[in-house]
């Protein structure tokens, strides 16, 4: 079976402030400069190397263990899962 | 009757919460690596403060995964009174033993300082010795205490008197001011703020007496001493 990378991006859900990324769109970003820049979200990426038989099943795999293992907090937080043959 | 105290890797409150339970209150208390099991003769469970796992991938999360945490379930479930402090209260959160989740400080910063809390439920095992809207003065010490709930869910709280403890004044962004929620059956309390740091008039210069009715409460909940 063939080696994935799957990559997951945990950030916070809209309307959960995230006051990281408002730190670095206010006090870095938008210092004087970049004003076309409007919002930036800060999260956390997670990239999962797994054996399975296709891209959908490895990310289904990985989506599924994120699940089970609350890897995120369904209450605050979304997921998105990238795949990329290795 | 005895108190267990639930140490993980990266606890650094479990001494002083088992001091101020033994030396304090002379409650009889032990402490239980998290790989080990929990008897089932044990009268209540304490959850201390500190950074479990270094708080790696959100504090509280990893923890929460401990074997021990299955028999916290099982006795919370049979109506065993647990408590969680700070850190104790972020694995309880993420172990579904109570609702909502704990974010990072509105400020980002690692709060240390005395606040205030208000008593909003005094029928817990913690706080049946307290004043409804009793304020107790006691320290917080936490990056990640913003309490988080939908709207939804917070309605429920407050129907279900769920709320046991908010602070007086904005202190980290949490939603209505929580400091401190239990379950649905009451049981279960977890809380932001270290009463085992204010409960001796050594170290709580303001008053200790609010924090000490919280173990007194214990006390007459489990209703006997050693």
């Amino acid at each position: 079976m063939p080696d994935f990378q799957v990559s997951i991006v945990i950030e916070n859900k809209p309307g959960i402030s995230d006051p990281e990324g408002d730190t670095i769109l206010n006090d870095l970003v938008l210092k004087g400069k970049n004003k076309n820049i409007s919002k930036i979200r800060s999260g956390t990426i997670l990239k999962f190397s797994i054996t399975e038989n296709d891209e959908n099943a490895a990310k289904d795999e990985v989506l599924k263990i994120c699940d089970e293992l609350r890897i995120y907090n369904p209450l605050v937080s979304k997921v998105t899962a990238t795949v990329e043959k290795i | 009757m005895k108190v267990g105290v639930i140490v993980f890797p990266g606890s650094n409150c479990d001494r002083d919460m088992h001091h101020v339970l033994t030396d304090v209150f002379d409650l009889n208390a032990e402490f239980f690596w998290h790989e080990k099991n929990l008897p089932e003769n044990i009268d209540a469970v304490v959850l201390p403060g500190g950074f479990s796992y270094g708080d790696r991938l959100r504090a509280g999360v990893i923890a929460a995964h401990s074997p021990i945490i299955s028999d916290v379930k099982k006795l919370a479930e049979k109506g065993i009174p647990v408590l969680g402090v700070c850190n104790g209260f972020q694995i309880l959160v993420e172990s579904g033993l109570l609702p909502g989740v704990l974010l990072k400080n509105e400020s980002l910063n690692f709060m240390c300082e005395w606040t205030n809390l208000i008593v909003k439920n005094n029928k817990t095992p913690f706080t049946n010795k307290l004043e409804l809207n009793q304020k107790i003065p006691i320290p917080i010490a936490n990056g990640e205490g913003r309490y988080f709930v939908d709207e939804q869910t917070l309605e429920q709280l407050e129907k279900n008197n769920q709320i046991v403890f908010s602070y007086e004044n904005k202190v980290n962004g949490s939603v209505s001011q929580i400091a401190g929620v239990c379950n649905s059956d009451g049981n279960v309390v977890g809380m932001m703020p270290h009463p085992e740091r204010a409960a001796e008039k050594e170290i709580n210069q303001i008053d200790h007496k609010p924090s000490s009715l919280i173990f007194e409460s214990l006390v007459e909940t489990v209703g006997m001493k050693k």
